[in-house]
């Protein structure tokens, strides 16, 4: 049996980014652009200062998925990019992950994510498929 | 500006990449994942993003003046330790919006002859 149903709320997820995390995520993925470390760089070509990747975000979204699926049941995961998480210096900023079920067909559910940052929408139509258990 | 010549054309990357424990974890690590013995959903892009960077950088694309637009995975299976990958990229669409040139390009990745996953990502030009 399921415990999902459609137009079920999904609790909201917080997770923490800050410089460190950026540093972490470029040498995992291999993306080193300077846009994502160093301010200098950010603001030379008109950010307002460095910036989380926007496979970032979504990675951390992919881990609200897997926290309530399990990662080998997420099936499909598509985002926009739609507002930079901007990351100043020694600073925490808090992404918050919130989700609700839409159409459930043959075991799949359709998850919608909405991600925030200090209030603005930074994912645009961010969504999942994932199987159910 | 891409050569439109260039659509629809698939380009195989000539070495398969063997996918590490180690490479899976610390991608994991990163996002705060817990389970450490499969790939995150979005840990494909360390692979592909090389790949789909070298083919429109060689198509004529300014690449300091893309951005991200969107994402997209479709997963046949969770990545494992152990897999050896080949990736071809197919530059699927490239349009013109109000200067700014929009290019979507298609990764698959195979293991053997068995699709993993296919991956969509859309590149912004700003103009």
């Amino acid at each position: 049996m399921s415990k999902f149903v459609t137009g079920q709320e999904l609790p909201a997820q917080t997770f923490t980014i800050n410089r460190t995390l950026l540093k972490n995520y470029a040498n995992a993925s291999g993306d080193q652009n300077p846009i994502h470390q160093d301010e200098a760089f950010a603001k030379s070509v008109g950010l307002p200062d460095v910036i989380a990747h926007g496979m970032l975000t979504m990675g951390l979204a992919g881990k609200f998925l897997s926290n309530i699926s399990g990662a080998e049941n997420v099936l499909e995961f598509s985002a926009k990019f739609i507002k930079p998480v901007v990351v100043p210096a020694n600073t925490d900023v808090f992404l918050i992950v919130s989700g609700k079920v839409g159409e459930i067909v043959d075991g799949l559910a359709k998850i919608e994510l909405l991600a925030m940052c200090n209030e603005v929408k930074v994912l645009g139509v961010a969504k999942g498929v994932i199987k159910l258990k | 500006m891409l050569n439109p010549d260039l659509v629809g054309r698939t380009f195989t990357s000539a070495d398969s990449v063997t996918v590490t424990k180690e490479a899976i974890q610390k991608f994991a690590e990163v996002l705060g994942e817990t389970n450490l013995d499969i790939a995150p959903p979005t840990f494909s892009i360390s692979i592909t993003l090389e790949q789909s960077q070298s083919l429109l950088q060689d198509s004529g694309l300014d690449w300091t003046r893309v951005v991200h637009g969107e994402q997209r995975f479709e997963l046949k299976r969770p990545i494992i330790a152990g897999d050896v990958l080949t990736c071809s990229s197919t530059i699927e669409s490239a349009r013109n919006v109000a200067g700014n040139e929009i290019v979507t390009v298609r990764s698959d990745l195979h293991d053997n002859s068995n699709l993993v996953l296919s991956t969509w990502s859309t590149l912004v030009v700003r103009a």
